[in-house]
């Protein structure tokens, strides 16, 4: 017997909020043309995908996490700042005359590790007791996250550190329509993508995502199944709180580090998984990218008119209030 | 001949309230076995009971001879039981084909028992990049047996598999049922005395958190009184 073919995997609640959010990007890029010079728009858009993509960095495994384990981990911020701090501590730590370029990759996977082996403890030794007890999860995340931050702090001060350094292929800048624009910024941007697409693989392709995908409808049939579902939630969140980490460090040569940087990227993150719809993928990845984009557009208006970036952060609240009020769910949620 | 199964006096609490309160129950290999009872009166509890999902405070739980009870629910499927709950537990936004492959203990399983369930439920293969929420209700009771048929298994714990279902498709169950029976031990909680009755070869009466009654099931059916004073009329 041949097998019927598939309806829509994708309901038409799935396409309406991908044709929306088409759209808003459409009339962001509009609003641009009507606002800037060419170049200027170039340059507005590049800086809106960077944006969101180090937003989509954070927020993808706290989105994960909050699907599968109804956890909001309010220490996803201190991952992504601890990052940042351990490309420093791996900078200094290598040997003087390493090469820039050893010590930029040697930091991305040093930081990625330090950030998933302390995702994994956190998980394995202060949120598994407490399944039961999901208030307690959200006030014992943000406790740690207030933990790690002092730590930082007293270890490396509160001033912050400099940038780091960034390898000289990427030290670099170049001109798009009459605009400059930095290519390291392009660097985050394309690891941004590279991720967003290697997680949405992982979740589609292999049978940990189909299993990370049962595990957020109904963990307790998967265990019943035979999973252990113990072991996914610990690696599900080492994986969120590892590219947190990478996150932090891709900043770092642009941002530096500084102790509450973390907090500065959280709220933003937490904005990003509202209006994507709280455990939605991919309504987190797209979000993440109207969000930037909207922050970068309305940060250039109101620096050309006001002189000063203020819009920027309101934007994005009266986005979310606009996004709820119309949708109580995101743009991608359900029920 | 030793039981597949063996449940010897538990007791099982959930929060507060004390459920199961001396339920004893045998399954035999290749057969089917059904618990019988009123609503409430225990026989769900009893199957999460065995799974480890509401673990007994008290009695034992034999597998092929092993102990079982008091393991994580993950390790007491991994010894070969497939479990069909109530709720049916599909995963809705899964196609049929992934719902089947979270099921899979070692790398093949689904390969290797994908022709046995197409030719039990025939739906299944027509279906099969369906996601589950769009099947209908028969179809997705299909589906959750199914997953039960994936790794090897040699005890299926099926939970009211012909609840909600249209007359016609109780029918293609049982049927199905009673073909899986050839291969494992069932235990079948089963609202439907009629259902039950024409199913199963050996029954379990239920009653208040007590197993109260067991034997063949041709027994029973001659046995007016009984039927009347625990299952009402039938």
């Amino acid at each position: 017997m041949a097998t019927s073919p598939a309806p829509q995997l994708r309901t038409s609640f799935f396409r309406q909020a991908l044709i929306t959010s088409g759209l808003f990007v459409l009339g962001l890029i509009v609003v641009n043309f009507i606002f800037f010079k060419p170049g200027t728009v170039a340059v507005v858009l590049l800086s809106g995908l960077y944006q969101g993509l180090l937003f989509f960095l954070v927020a993808a495994g706290m989105s994960i996490v909050f699907g599968l384990l109804d956890v909001l981990n309010l220490a996803q911020g201190s991952f992504f700042m601890l990052g940042a701090y351990s490309g420093f501590a791996i900078y200094g730590a290598l040997p003087e005359g390493t090469p820039v370029e050893i010590r930029f990759i040697a930091a991305l996977i040093g930081a990625t590790l330090v950030g998933g082996g302390l995702g994994a403890l956190t998980e394995a030794i202060l949120l598994r007791p407490l399944y039961a007890r999901p208030v307690f999860q959200i006030v014992l995340t943000f406790g740690l996250s207030t933990v790690i931050v002092e730590v930082v702090r007293a270890l490396y001060g509160p001033a912050g550190l400099v940038p780091i350094e960034k390898p000289a292929a990427l030290d670099t800048t170049f001109s798009v329509l009459g605009g400059q624009f930095e290519t390291y910024r392009v660097f985050i941007i394309v690891v941004g993508f590279v991720l967003m697409v290697s997680i949405s693989l992982l979740l589609q392709r292999t049978r940990l995502g189909i299993v990370i995908r049962a595990g957020v409808q109904d963990s307790q049939m998967v265990q019943a199944l035979g999973i252990n579902i113990r072991r996914i939630f610990t690696l599900v969140f080492a994986l969120g709180t590892a590219v947190a980490a990478l996150g932090g460090m891709t900043a770092a040569p642009f941002l530096g580090a500084y102790p509450s940087m973390g907090g500065d990227f959280l709220l933003t993150a937490i904005i990003v998984i509202v209006i994507g719809g709280m455990s939605s993928y991919e309504g987190t990845a797209i979000a993440s990218v109207l969000v930037g984009l909207t922050r970068a557009t309305t940060e250039q208006i109101s620096l050309q008119y006001f002189n000063t970036p203020i819009l920027a952060s309101i934007s994005i609240l009266i986005f979310m209030v606009v996004v709820l009020l119309v949708r109580p769910t995101g743009l991608f949620g359900r029920e | 001949m030793s039981a597949v199964l063996s449940v010897e006096a538990i007791h099982t609490f959930i929060g507060q309230f004390h459920i199961l309160q001396d339920v004893t129950v045998e399954v035999p290999p290749n057969s089917i076995t059904a618990l019988l009872g009123r609503n409430g009166a225990g026989k769900t509890t009893t199957l999460r009971s065995i799974m480890g999902l509401n673990p007994p405070t008290r009695g034992a739980i034999q597998f092929h001879g092993q102990a079982i009870h008091g393991r994580k629910p993950y390790t007491i499927a991994q010894q070969g039981i497939g479990y069909v709950p109530d709720y049916r537990a599909i995963f809705k936004q899964l196609t049929i084909e992934e719902n089947l492959k979270v099921a899979e203990r070692k790398k093949g399983d689904l390969a290797g028992k994908r022709d046995f369930i197409f030719e039990v439920f025939p739906d299944l293969q027509r279906l099969y990049h369906w996601p589950g929420g769009q099947l209908s209700g028969g179809q997705q009771q299909m589906l959750a047996i199914a997953r039960a048929l994936v790794p090897d298994n040699t005890l299926l714990l099926i939970d009211e598999p012909s609840e909600g279902l249209a007359p016609v498709i109780v029918e293609q169950m049982m049927a199905a049922i009673r073909k899986l029976s050839d291969q494992n031990a069932v235990l079948l909680v089963e609202q439907n005395f009629i259902v039950a009755s024409r199913l199963a070869d050996r029954y379990v009466i239920i009653e208040d958190g007590r197993s109260v009654h067991a034997g063949l099931m041709k027994d029973l059916l001659n046995d007016k009184a009984l039927i009347t004073k625990y299952l009402g009329a039938a």
